[in-house]
């Protein structure tokens, strides 16, 4: 049978999510339970919206012409179904369509990188969200610990894929200079980086909360500043050139 | 007046590119032999002059004290507006560059009852003035308006329709307005070479009398007339405009003269201006080149000229401002766009026009209109998307596309209605509800909210679930019925309308034979579309009153929705226009004019929505329309991208008239600000690498396409 896969949305008009207008296809189901996600709707894993690789291609075929970047794949965790992932991407570069893959890096295993391996033959570009670059602040951020993260990262710069580095920045949990200096220092190390997407945290998400019945974890954070990310990013190219030089 | 300075000159001695405009009338020649593209940046661009400053801020000052006086500051309740009806009137005489109001005060509303007494007088009681009682009892007993003479024709059936709003937004009451003057007619030439021109042609109409040569021939003397009158409205500013504008100033001043005749005469629902900042760049590079004025000059020129157009008012009822969610006089200007021989019609002057909006802060009016087309120079393209983002203050139409129906010299009359300037205008004939019309093809033309018999009395739909095939044949029925009088209500209207409430100073900067649309709309096409796509995919379910009128649906299971790249309903759209098109292509029209139709709406869908029942889309009763070719609020759910492509659909040959699709976005969506770092040019190897932040070069990507 056809691979399926389990999508939350679609979004044609996507500008933040990788170079150009992109063809954003958001898959349902995330391991992480970040503190200030923005998108809980796409949590759990149970079956929300059944979709084949050849349907997302005839929608993306229907507007090509305008969503000329290409297709990125987002979530929740779009590896959670790598197979999937890899199916669409493999199909997509068969038409010559830029593949973007936007993940935490979280279900990185660095001792069995078959399956990754062959996804890595058909992405173009991944956005590599790095949620904190302390283990233990990354852990109460995020549940879970950023080893495989890290090392996940390290994997692609061998790999020479290019990736566009994010960060979230959020008052009193990342926006710190020690941690920023320290995210700077371990970009240094990877060559591959194409672009820092430094990412204002903002509170509008309490709406979707309060629809699903959740508690939003930041109610007390005020959104970041403009001026506070440049700030943001002024610490990390430090950290970055410090390593450098 | 012309300041005269000791020694500096103010004429240039530089001859224009001659050609066939000194021939003939022919503004697009002299465009075109003599205007410089320009490709470059907005760095050039200069900031407000103290003299600018001081009178917009006074301009302010009133605009606050009328909001503070309800909504009107002044109105003429005695003087009939003519063109030559006021003496001169200024905001601060000593600090206007360009001259000219509606009235003696600014923003003193005028009086203008011919296209009907009633309207004037709504329009003064709900702002607590009265219109004298001999204006009145002149309007009423000796001099007959529009209004009257369209009221004396209607039908019943014609009453009905309106009435129940399946035909609105009729200009029935009101100036049709749509019709673009050629004002830069005036500056080019000169009034008496106009009328020189015009004599011409009326000398030209003989022969056997037809009507249409009568109504011809005295349309021309009217138009002579209105030159005339022009020239002596320059006289009361202290100007002599018989004769061509001979430096940037003039050419300003005479251009505005020309618009200003129009809206002292026509109270129309769109007066828009045309396309002018090209042709004005002439005059501009040329003075800017003879050292006669300097780049700050130049743009306050421009800024006082468009502060001219930001104080153009009308007096009207409430509830037209209601229709039309505030008070808009559509004074759109088109700008930029592509010539036909490939170079761009972009000047520095476009960016001057764009630049008020920073120099003046933004504005609803004028409508700045950018005619967009792929191959505009880049750094025009970045300073309107500049200026989008900044001020949310531009408009963009498809030249790519239009300029295909109309060459490279027409503009936007009120949102969408290209056409070119000085030879051709249109009959504005506001439009059909399609939704209420589906309505009555399944309520064999009984009014779901009147219930009355308003439509023909076909036989109605009586199942309790709605089968496709029946409403589609049902449907088609009752919209060729629609089609038919729409037609024939806006024959009337334009009839009467050319008879008792002419243009003759716009149609004066026209040429004799002018290329008339018949320019229809219709309302409620996404309604429309996925009401028949739920009957088609899903079971749409009927609930009747006692008397058996279908009065709301319950649709069962999903339907694809107009507004997601979805050709299953996208077709039906498509459809829809093409057929409703071609039924009224069928009719006969006044004039022999050219049927177009346009799908467009900005705000009066509210108020179509709060006259149209539940629909079997499941759409509420009252419940807003869309807006234009709209897909319905929140049902398209896959971005805008994919609900731009079900818009794009729609054929422009059926809907020659415009496409309208209203779309907000916060500049956030549109892409990343300068926090992102993209490109980042160096190798990240430590091992190969020994920069500084120096080496890392990166540009901001606003807006990468």
């Amino acid at each position: 049978m056809e691979i399926q896969g389990n999508i939350h949305s679609i979004e044609t008009c996507g500008t933040v999510d990788g170079p150009g207008i992109r063809f954003v296809v958001f898959l349902q189901g995330c391991p992480m339970r970040c503190l200030y996600c923005h998108n809980p709707d796409t949590w759990e894993t149970g079956e929300n919206k059944k979709i084949s690789v050849d349907e997302i291609l005839k929608q993306y075929d229907g507007v090509k012409e305008f969503a000329k970047g290409g297709i990125t794949v987002t979530g929740g965790e779009p590896l959670m179904q790598i197979d999937f992932v890899t199916e669409l991407f493999k199909a997509a570069k068969e038409k010559n369509i830029n593949t973007a893959l936007d993940t935490s890096g979280i279900l990185f295993n660095p001792k069995d990188t078959t399956a990754i391996d062959i996804l890595m033959n058909y992405t173009d570009i991944v956005l590599l969200d790095i949620k904190h670059i302390d283990d233990e602040e990354h852990k109460k951020l995020t549940g879970h610990s950023n080893k495989n993260i890290l090392k996940f990262a390290r994997y692609l710069s061998d790999k020479n894929i290019p990736i566009w580095l994010r960060h979230v920045v959020v008052p009193t949990i990342t926006y710190n200079k020690e941690y920023l200096i320290k995210l700077g220092q371990f970009m240094a190390k990877l060559k591959n980086i194409k672009a820092l997407d430094v990412l204002s945290y903002h509170n509008m998400a309490i709406p979707k909360y309060n629809e699903l019945g959740i508690k939003y974890p930041l109610e007390n954070i005020p959104p970041l500043t403009k001026d506070e990310a440049l700030t943001a990013r002024e610490y990390i190219l430090q950290g970055l050139n410090d390593s450098l030089n | 007046m012309l300041e005269t300075q000791e020694t500096s000159k103010i004429y240039s001695d530089v001859p224009f590119v001659e050609g066939k405009w000194c021939n003939e009338i022919n503004v697009r020649d002299f465009i075109q032999r003599n205007y410089t593209p320009y490709e470059g940046d907005s760095s050039f661009l200069a900031a407000p002059t103290d003299a600018t400053k001081k009178l917009w801020n006074e301009c302010l000052n009133l605009f606050e004290q009328e909001r503070a006086n309800g909504g009107v500051l002044d109105m003429d309740t005695q003087i009939i507006s003519t063109i030559t009806s006021h003496g001169a009137g200024y905001i601060d005489k000593n600090l206007e560059k360009i001259v000219g109001l509606q009235t003696d005060k600014p923003l003193k509303r005028s009086l203008q009852p011919f296209g009907g007494i009633r309207m004037a007088q709504t329009s003064c009681k709900s702002y607590g003035y009265e219109v004298d009682p001999e204006v009145t009892e002149i309007f009423t007993k000796y001099r007959k308006t529009h209004n009257q003479g369209v009221f004396d024709v209607y039908t019943p059936e014609m009453r009905a329709a309106r009435h129940a709003g399946i035909l609105t937004g009729l200009p029935d009451a009101y100036g049709r307005g749509r019709i673009i003057g050629d004002y830069r007619r005036v500056a080019l030439y000169g009034i008496d070479r106009l009328i020189e021109d015009k004599k011409e042609q009326h000398a030209s109409v003989h022969g056997t009398m037809t009507t249409d040569k009568i109504q011809l021939k005295e349309e021309l003397a009217e138009q002579i007339r209105a030159l005339e009158e022009m020239k002596e409205l320059g006289n009361i500013y202290g100007f002599d405009i018989s004769q061509p504008a001979r430096n940037a100033k003039e050419a300003v001043q005479w251009l505005y003269f020309g618009y200003l005749c129009a809206v002292k005469e026509q109270n129309g629902a769109a007066m828009s201006i045309g396309r002018t900042s090209t042709f004005l760049d002439i005059y501009i590079e040329r003075d800017l080149k003879s050292g006669i004025i300097t780049e700050s000059e130049a743009q306050e020129l421009i800024d006082h000229f468009i502060m001219k157009l930001r104080l153009v008012k009308f007096a009207r009822t409430p509830e037209y401002n209601s229709l039309f969610s505030g008070d808009p006089t559509w004074v759109t200007e088109s700008i930029g766009g592509m010539g036909v021989d490939g170079r761009t019609l972009v000047t520095k002057n476009s960016f001057r026009y764009l630049h008020t909006l920073e120099n003046l802060g933004t504005a609803p009016e004028p409508n700045l209109t950018v005619l967009w087309s792929t191959r505009l120079p880049d750094n025009f393209k970045h300073y309107a998307a500049h200026i989008s983002i900044t001020t949310s203050s531009i408009q963009y139409e498809n030249d790519d596309m239009m300029r295909v129906t109309h060459g490279d010299d027409y503009a936007i009359a009120c949102c969408v209605s290209s056409m070119v300037v000085g030879k051709e205008m249109q009959f504005f004939g506001a439009r059909a509800n399609l939704a209420k019309c589906l309505l009555y093809a399944i309520n064999g033309g009984v009014d779901e909210k009147l219930k009355e018999q308003v439509g023909p009395k076909y036989r109605p739909i009586t199942s309790e679930y709605l089968d496709y095939d029946e409403v589609m044949e049902k449907y088609e029925s009752m919209l060729d019925w629609l089609s038919w009088l729409y037609t024939n209500t806006l024959n009337v209207i334009h009839y009467m309308h050319d008879k008792y409430c002419y243009e003759r100073a716009q149609m004066a900067l026209h040429d004799r034979d002018v290329k008339r649309y018949f320019a229809t709309g219709i309302a409620g096409l996404s309604v429309v579309a996925d009401s028949l796509s739920a009957i088609k995919y899903a079971k749409v379910k009927t609930i009747r009153d006692e008397n058996g009128i279908v009065v709301d649906y319950e649709v069962e299971g999903d339907y694809p929705k107009y507004g997601n790249n979805d050709d299953r309903v996208d077709s039906i759209a498509v459809d829809i226009v093409h057929k409703f098109m071609n039924m009224i292509r069928t009719h006969n029209t006044y004039r022999d004019s050219i049927p177009t139709m346009s799908i467009l709406t900005i705000t009066s869908n509210v108020v179509y929505g709060k006259k149209t029942g539940n629909t079997p889309d499941g759409r509420k009763a009252g419940i807003p329309l869309a807006p234009g070719a709209n897909p319905m609020h929140g049902r398209d759910k896959n971005g805008a991208v994919a609900s731009l492509a079900s818009v794009a659909k729609l054929p422009f040959k059926d809907a020659q008239d415009g496409i309208s699709n209203t779309f907000s976005i916060i500049p956030n969506a549109l892409g990343k600000d300068e926090v992102f770092m993209g490109d980042l040019s160096v190798n990240f190897d430590p091992g190969c690498c020994s920069g500084n932040s120096d080496d890392f070069v990166f540009i901001s990507k606003s807006k990468e396409q």
